[in-house]
C-alpha cells in the first residue's frame, strides 16, 4: 500500500510531504518530497545587496534566525578579509548560543509532543519564551532578529541585557533537569525512542548528516571545536555524542546536553562581554564596509560620505568567493558567496544544514514500523523554511 | 579549550598529492585576490575517480561532501561550473573542486557512487541550473514542481514576472500580458569574468 503523509501533517514540522510505501505496518519505502516553501532565496540574493539578504537569512530556520545571521556575516566577512572586533564577536557567541538554547527546546517541546508527551511542551516553551524576550529587548523584534551585520551588529546591546541572560543562563540548568526527570528514564519516552530510527556513523558520514544527527551517530564532530569561527577557541565546552549507536534516544540525549554546553559557554561569553564594558565598540571601524554611527554622520563629512555611498550601493567586495560554515542548532550551515565586484553577490550558495539531514529519513525508517516515521522525522530535527529556502 | 585538535591537513598537500597520484590530469588551481579556499578546477571526465581517491586515501580521507552548487558565468564560455565542498573528518580539513560545464552540453558524471549525499545536492542543481548528472539514479526536481519549465538560477532567467500557476478558480482574472518585456525591469549588463 502506497500512502501518503503530510504536506500537511501535524508530525511533519512544517509541508514535508512523505510518502511511504507500506507492507502492513512496515515501512518498505520511504521518498520524503519537499519544495512547498521554496522561494528562491539564492535567487533572490543575486539582485541585493548582501546586507540586504540578512533579513532573508531570518525567514530560512526560523527557530534559528541569528545563527543564520551569523553565518551569512561570517561568510561576507571572510570575502572582504576582514574580523569583527572581540567584543563583538563575544556578544555573537552569547546569542547565538542562546538561539541553540532556544531551537533545541522548540525540538524537544515538539518531538516529545509527537511521541505523546504533553506536558514537555509548556515547559519548553516557557524558556523559548525568555530567550525570545531577549531577542526583543536585543533588537525589537521576537523571531526576525536581523540583528547581525557584516562587521559587527546593528547596534549596541541595551542597558541590563547581560543582567537579564545571566539570569537566564543560571535558571538554564535546572530546567534542563526538569526536561530530563520527564523524559530521559520515562519507560514510554524510552520504549518510542531506544533503539528506533538508528542511523550508523558510516551511514551519517556518507549521507552527509552534520550537527546532532552526526554526533547522535557517535560521531565527535562540532565545528565550535574542530575549526572554530567567532573565537570559540576560548570557550571551554565538551561535545557531546550518541552512545548506543546513533538511535532517537542518542539524538535526544545529544541535544539535552548541548543545552547544559551552551548555557556553560554563554556564561562564559557574558563574563567576557562584561570584561570589555557593558557599552562599548559594537562594529568595526572601517566605513568601507560598515555603516558609521548615526551621531559620527551628524558631525563627521567622511562619515557623511560613507553613510551615503554604503545605503546608496552597499559595500564592494574583492572578485572572489569564500565559503564559512558555522555549527548552526541542527548542523552545518555554510554561505558561499561568489562576488564579481559588484556590491550584490553573483551568486549566493546556502548549504542548509535540514536539507542534507532529511536524506537519512529513508535509512531510518526503511524496513521499520510506521508508527517510528513520525520518530524519526522528530528525531531529526527539521525546520522545512531552511529545506525549501 | 577542552579537547584541542591541531588544523589537520593543508589544502597545498592535498593539491600535491593529487597532482602525484594523476599526473596526466589537467589540475588548475584557482588564483585570484580574494579566492578564500584553496580552489582546484579538473575536467570532468576524471571528476568520479579523482573524488573516489580522495575519499578513500588514508591521507586525504574527505568522507564528507558538504556542497554541490551551481554558478552561470553568462555571458562567459564555459558557462556554468559545478563546485563541490568537501570535508575530511578525520584529517579536518576542507577541499573545493570545481568542473567547468559548456553550455552546448550541460552534463557532469554524478559523484553519487562516491559519496550517497550527492542524491539530493545533485538534484538540487540540476533543478535550478539544468545542468544533467549522467548516471545520477533519480534525477528529478527537487525543490520546484515537476512541471516547472525553465531553470530559475541561470541569470537569462527573470526574476519574477512568471504566469500564475493556479487560475482553474479565477476565470475573469486578467491573462498576463503576452508580451511581458514592457513590464520586464530594465536588462542589466553583466560584468564579464
Amino acid at each position: 500500500m502506497t500512502l501518503n503523509m503530510g504536506p500537511q501533517h501535524p508530525s511533519t514540522h512544517g509541508v514535508l510531504r512523505v510518502v511511504l510505501e507500506l507492507d502492513g505496518e512496515t515501512v518498505l519505502k520511504a521518498k520524503p518530497i519537499i519544495g512547498y516553501l521554496h522561494t528562491g532565496m539564492e535567487k533572490q540574493a543575486e539582485y541585493k545587496t548582501y546586507t540586504q539578504s540578512i533579513p532573508q537569512t531570518d525567514r530560512m530556520d526560523y527557530l534559528a534566525p541569528l545563527s543564520n545571521n551569523l553565518a551569512l556575516c561570517l561568510s561576507a566577512e571572510k570575502l572582504l578579509g576582514i574580523e569583527a572586533p572581540p567584543r563583538v564577536q563575544a556578544i555573537r557567541v552569547l546569542l547565538t548560543e542562546l538561539t541553540r538554547i532556544s531551537a533545541h527546546c522548540v525540538w524537544l517541546g515538539t518531538h516529545a509532543l509527537d511521541i505523546g508527551a504533553m506536558t514537555v511542551f509548556f515547559y519548553c516553551f516557557r524558556e523559548r519564551e525568555k530567550v525570545l524576550s531577549i531577542y526583543d529587548m536585543v533588537c525589537g523584534a521576537r523571531m526576525t532578529a536581523s540583528y547581525f551585520r557584516v562587521g559587527g551588529l546593528a547596534s549596541d546591546i541595551p542597558v541590563g541585557l547581560l543582567d537579564k541572560c545571566e539570569k537566564f543562563v543560571d535558571e538554564m540548568p535546572a530546567h534542563t533537569d526538569e526536561y530530563e526527570t520527564l523524559l530521559s528514564k520515562n519507560p514510554i519516552w524510552l520504549a518510542r525512542t531506544e533503539g528506533v530510527a538508528p542511523l550508523t556513523a558510516a551511514q551519517a558520514v556518507a549521507l552527509g548528516a552534520t550537527g546532532p544527527t552526526l554526533r547522535g551517530s557517535g560521531v565527535s564532530w562540532d565545528l565550535r571545536r574542530n575549526q572554530p569561527y567567532s573565537g570559540y577557541e576560548q570557550y571551554d565546552f565538551d561535545v557531546p555524542v550518541g552512545k548506543s549507536g546513533g538511535d532517537a534516544y542518542d539524538r535526544y540525549m545529544v541535544r539535552v546536553n548541548e543545552i547544559r554546553q551552551s548555557t556553560r559557554i554563554a556564561k562564559q561569553a557574558i563574563q567576557k562581554v562584561r570584561a570589555m564594558g557593558e557599552q562599548g565598540e559594537y562594529r568595526l571601524r572601517d566605513y568601507k564596509y560598515v555603516l558609521p554611527s548615526k551621531e559620527e554622520v551628524k558631525t563627521s563629512m567622511e562619515a557623511l560620505i560613507h553613510h551615503f555611498k554604503i545605503v546608496a550601493h552597499g559595500f564592494f567586495p574583492p572578485v572572489g568567493e569564500a565559503y564559512q560554515a558555522i555549527e548552526a542548532p541542527k548542523g552545518e550551515l555554510g554561505f558561499y558567496f561568489i562576488s564579481d565586484g559588484t556590491p550584490r553577490p553573483w551568486r549566493m550558495k546556502v548549504r542548509s544544514p535540514s536539507f542534507v539531514n532529511l536524506q537519512t529519513l529513508p535509512t531510518m525508517v526503511e524496513g521499520r514500523l510506521v508508527a517510528d516515521v513520525i520518530t524519526a522525522i522528530g528525531s531529526l530535527d527539521i525546520v522545512l523554511g531552511e529545506i525549501d529556502r | 579549550m577542552a579537547d584541542p585538535r591541531p588544523q589537520g591537513l593543508s589544502p597545498e598537500v592535498v593539491e600535491q598529492r593529487l597532482r602525484e597520484r594523476f599526473p596526466d590530469a589537467e589540475f588548475r588551481r584557482q588564483m585570484g585576490e580574494a579566492v578564500r579556499d584553496h580552489t582546484l578546477y579538473l575536467p570532468a571526465d576524471r571528476l568520479v575517480e579523482v573524488c573516489t581517491f580522495l575519499r578513500d586515501d588514508p591521507e586525504l580521507a574527505f568522507t564528507m561532501l558538504v556542497s554541490v552548487s551551481g554558478v552561470d558565468y553568462l555571458p562567459r564560455d564555459p558557462r556554468f561550473e559545478v563546485v563541490y565542498h568537501l570535508l575530511s573528518i578525520p584529517k579536518n580539513a576542507r577541499f573545493v573542486l570545481k568542473v567547468e560545464v559548456r553550455e552546448e552540453d550541460p552534463k557532469v558524471p554524478t559523484v553519487t557512487g562516491v559519496w550517497p549525499t550527492a542524491n539530493w545536492l545533485e538534484r538540487e542543481t540540476y533543478d535550478f541550473y539544468g545542468i544533467a548528472f549522467t548516471g545520477h539514479p533519480d534525477l528529478q526536481r527537487i525543490l520546484l514542481p515537476e512541471e516547472w519549465v525553465g531553470w530559475p538560477l541561470r541569470k537569462d532567467s527573470p526574476l519574477g514576472y512568471q504566469e500564475v500557476a493556479f487560475t482553474h478558480n479565477t476565470p475573469d482574472r486578467e491573462k498576463p500580458d503576452p508580451d511581458l518585456k514592457k513590464l520586464a525591469p530594465k536588462k542589466v549588463k553583466y560584468r564579464a569574468h
